[in-house]
């Protein structure tokens, strides 16, 4: 590691960011505003499924401030969505991927699917004339259950895909787990839900396209977490346009978590749209609509068998998962309840053979993608839980049925294609433990007990698959994209530095923490360091920011370029100082011949570059700008232990949550402020889930019952406590920073934590079985059943 | 048709004449470009848009602009003084990673230093209730309670 570990490194250095946030100068997408600008409004299907058997937009088109209003029939010549992930079924034939049209065509299919768009010169004139728009529906009946959806006779949504079935993928082998679960001693089975979700940034999703006629070229503001790839998929695959006549500009952006990664319909309808009206067009989403738009995330519905030897040792892991996809495939849709999902099954754990079987099936829903962690809490929230109630069932502690099992050699080959290549599982587990207090327990849940309350204690050992991907197994696995990043650091004249990054920041503070990594390299004041991202007419390329992949992969795409930098100085002071290259040095900024006191600092030498007057211009270009792209040679292994303690009151139900302990391990830790922000964040996110957040569509109907933050409750405040967080470290073997991420950790491990406490607070009563989210209406009836 | 709304901004007076039906954050947002107070719901759920209308911090989303006539009315950019320092409670946002995305922000802030006001040694358990009707997506609220006990003893010097 050398000089990365000095300077700034494992500072907890304010953020650079922050002072234009807390100022009120951020500029997020709906803060843009255009000269001439108009105003998009999109009129959405208020049926889950229905004919469009015509639109008459006559009315609308006439209506005060209205300049244009398209449907399906005005998009000639452009391509549906596209998906960026091809899964092949088991029986050999790709998965199904009927067309996902920017505006609805003949069929809608969801509540919320796009069918029109109004341009008008206010917000109020485009809504207004929206109404106005006589849409003939034929309702048809919906389905919005996925286990519905594969039953025989349920309504058929796409031609192209017989069944509602989109595909059936297995991993594993098969016949080894059905052997070794014919000799187990014991089998644990458990039936799971992983409820639906809405992601919820803050931020609406948002957008301001215009076009220029001075050079035929188009500009797109767009909260997006991915602007390169936005750009890329809209362009040559959706409306045939020249990516270098589109910039996609994603500026601040207020949150993420996956939601903000794909290719919409709006902002592609109204790049499209821009052109023909000629003027600026914006749209923000109100918040209703991104309850119907925005892509959902989990809506699993899990088997699983864990078969275990008399001693607790796992012996082989059986499961099968139906996963709902919405009504279309969207951007990612498809790797994640596959890829993401069943690769991870293996945990942290030795279990010599797993075995998983998925089927994903269309629904009268929205469609459902990645969202924080994607694949990997589902993943995580099938073992934990399995290994929870094996715990319970045979008697043995719920931390020495994890040590039994854990993985200690290194690299580990799992039997789910995945190579960890490091870790270190016991110590998380002990330093979770040991915040936790769990030596106190036993007396704290006496001391509940005597005042009719349950007490329970939840462990969640997880891991996770970060650092997406090395892109040549990503592409044998079905991926449609490379997974490298890039990376640009140019040195100015005067030896300032300004990085351009493909990684995109929506919170994180990259801005902050890639600062860090390049002053503390190049040995100079961090304020002389700026990290430019989120647009493609200033970087150079990016596959942006998600899977916590920022640091491991975009951070080396930096640290590659810095060796670029350093490397060429070397060679500038080498010419300088009359030494040999090989001779030079470069330490705290400086670069000095080896043994002696003479040297140059790097402004010189940066200077130098620019102002060439002595330089070796026969064998070396002058500036100081160097690119890079890094393609990962293996993901990385981010892994941890969460103990959750909660009280339950069996009266009305209510779990409280008395603490939250996690310890993880991201490996080396740039700035701990930042890291420990993104594990509060997280497992907030994923209490939310197990406790409080649910989406539910009416079964008949097919309308979004959980429409606004009046029905889908996010979390707030005073529903979750402080948090107690503390890392261990084992660095990333193959990348040079030895990052292996920390953005998804919390809302992995912390749905099964918190469930396995409530789980373990309610045996006393009886309780064996719980869906998220443990609210206490469920929780209540759960108790009430139990003792029936 | 449109209505004259006079009040004060930010210490300024300011005068317009509105559409009726003008939310006052679309009137901050687009009328007067003060783009720091944000909309982040349609349901007065989130908090985004807080700000202080005559000393009270308020949710702008859910109140008129017309509402507003004659009012004293404070947004986020009208906290820091004229040098660019930041609020106590802005600084102690900034020291204590309060924030990640900034989009709850600017309203949290409005919010703590109302909160402030009304419980100037408010204990954690307070500050969590008071912040029911702001919510974040990214901090999981931990260092947001810090960051408000931070600026409340900078705010009581």
């Amino acid at each position: 590691m050398g000089a990365i570990e000095s300077g700034f490194i494992g500072q907890s250095v304010r953020r650079k960011e922050d002072a234009r946030f807390l100022l009120g100068a951020g500029q997020y997408t709906d803060d843009v505003t255009l000269p001439n600008q108009t105003h998009a409004y999109f009129l959405r299907s208020p049926h889950a499924h229905a004919k469009i058997r015509g639109i008459d937009t006559g009315k609308a088109k006439k209506a005060p401030g209205v300049i244009a209003v398209y449907t399906s029939a005005d998009l000639e010549g452009v391509n549906g969505l596209p998906c960026g992930w091809l899964i092949t079924d088991v029986d050999g034939t790709p998965m199904k991927e009927p067309p996902h049209p920017v505006l609805a065509k003949g069929k809608a299919r969801y509540v919320g699917d796009h069918v029109a768009l109004v341009i008008a010169e206010t917000q109020n004139q485009a809504k207004d004339a929206a109404e106005l728009i006589d849409v003939d529906y034929e309702v048809l009946p919906a389905v919005v259950n996925v286990v519905d959806a594969l039953k025989p006779g349920a309504p058929q949504i796409h031609d192209e895909a017989p069944g509602n079935k989109c595909y059936t993928w297995a991993i594993g082998d098969k016949s080894a787990v059905d052997a070794a679960f014919a000799k187990a001693a014991h089998v644990t089975k458990l039936d799971i839900v992983n409820n639906r979700l809405v992601p919820n940034a803050i931020e609406p999703r948002a957008a301001v396209a215009t076009y220029s006629r001075a050079d035929d070229s188009y500009t797109l503001y767009v909260a997006n977490q991915n602007p390169h790839v936005e750009r890329l998929l809209m362009t040559a695959f959706v409306l045939g346009l020249p990516e270098h006549k589109v910039r996609v500009i994603a500026p601040d952006v207020g949150g993420g978590f996956g939601s903000k990664i794909y290719l919409y319909a709006e902002e592609t309808a109204m790049v499209w749209a821009s052109k023909r009206v000629n003027r600026p067009i914006k749209w923000a989403a109100e918040r209703s609509e991104s309850f119907l738009s925005d892509a959902h995330g989990r809506d699993h519905v899990t088997h699983a068998e864990l078969a275990l030897d008399k001693d607790g040792k796992f012996l082989a892991l059986r499961v099968h998962t139906t996963a709902n996809m919405g009504a279309y495939l969207s951007t990612f849709a498809s790797c994640i309840p596959t890829i993401l999902y069943a690769t991870l099954l293996a945990g942290q754990y030795t279990t010599p053979v797993v075995y998983c079987e998925v089927t994903a099936a269309f629904t009268n829903t929205a469609p459902v993608d990645a969202y924080r962690g994607a694949g990997r809490p589902e993943a995580t929230y099938v073992i934990e839980r399995i290994v929870h109630q094996a715990g319970a069932e045979m008697g043995i502690p719920q931390d020495e049925i994890r040590r039994r099992n854990f993985i200690r050699t290194f690299p580990y080959q799992t039997p789910v294609a995945l190579l960890y290549d490091t870790g270190g599982y016991d110590a998380c587990l002990d330093e979770a433990m040991r915040i936790a207090d769990v030596k106190g327990f036993a007396a704290r849940k006496s001391d509940a007990a005597k005042r009719g309350k349950l007490r329970g204690l939840g462990y969640a050992a997880y891991i996770e698959a970060c650092g997406i991907a090395p892109s040549n197994v990503a592409g044998s696995l079905g991926a449609r994209a490379g997974l490298f990043e890039a990376g640009e650091v140019r040195v100015h004249p005067t030896g300032s530095v300004t990085v351009f990054t493909g990684s995109h920041s929506h919170g994180q503070g990259h801005e902050t923490t890639f600062a860090q990594v390049v002053a503390t390299r190049l040995g100079i004041p961090i304020e002389n360091v700026d990290v430019v991202h989120g647009d493609t007419g200033r970087v150079l390329f990016g596959m942006g920011t998600y899977g916590s992949r920022s640091l491991a992969v975009g951070g080396t795409a930096i640290v590659k370029a810095l060796d670029k930098v350093i490397a060429k100085g070397k060679k500038i002071a080498a010419h300088l100082l009359e030494a040999a290259e090989s001779d030079i040095e470069f330490k705290d900024g400086k670069f000095t011949v080896a043994g002696t006191d003479r040297s140059k600092a790097f402004g010189e030498i940066s200077l130098a570059a620019y102002v060439p007057h002595n330089y070796p211009l026969d064998k070396l270009e002058p500036g100081l700008n160097e690119t890079a792209f890094y393609d990962p040679t293996n993901f990385t292994f981010p892994a941890g232990t969460h103990i959750c303690e909660v009280e339950v009151d069996p009266d009305t139900g209510v779990v409280s949550i008395v603490s939250f302990s996690a310890c993880d391990d991201f490996g080396n830790i740039i700035n701990p402020m930042i890291v420990e922000g993104q594990v509060h964040g997280g497992l907030c996110q994923g209490i939310g889930q197990a406790m409080l957040e649910h989406c539910i569509y009416d079964s008949e109907s097919g309308q979004l019952l959980t429409g606004s933050l009046m029905d889908y409750a996010l979390p707030r405040a005073d529903d979750v406590p402080s948090f107690k967080v503390e890392t261990k470290v084992t660095p990333c073997t193959h990348n040079p920073l030895g990052a292996k991420g920390c953005g998804e950790a919390g809302a992995i491990g912390s749905p099964p934590a918190l469930m396995n406490a409530v789980m373990d607070a309610l045996s006393s009563v009886g309780v064996t079985h719980l869906d998220m989210p443990a609210s206490p209406h469920r929780v209540w009836q759960a108790i009430q059943s139990a003792r029936a | 048709m449109s209505i004259p709304l006079a009040l004060t901004v930010n210490g300024k007076a300011v005068k317009a004449d509105i559409d009726p039906r003008l939310l006052l954050a679309d009137f901050l947002r687009t009328t007067l470009g003060l783009t720091g107070t944000h909309i982040g719901c349609d349901t007065a759920q989130c908090g985004a848009c807080t700000i202080h209308l005559d000393g009270r911090a308020i949710k702008s989303c859910n109140v008129l602009a017309l509402q507003a006539q004659g009012a004293d009315v404070v947004t986020i950019e009208g906290l820091a003084e004229s040098d660019g320092t930041m609020h106590p409670m802005q600084a102690a946002f900034k020291e204590c990673h309060g924030l990640q995305c900034g989009f709850c922000t600017t309203g949290m802030v409005m919010s703590a230093i109302d909160l402030v006001a009304r419980h100037p040694n408010a204990d954690e358990k307070t500050i969590r209730e008071e912040l029911e009707g702001n919510l974040c997506r990214c901090t999981g609220y931990h260092n947001i309670v810090k960051a408000v006990q931070q600026g409340a003893a900078a705010m009581a010097k």
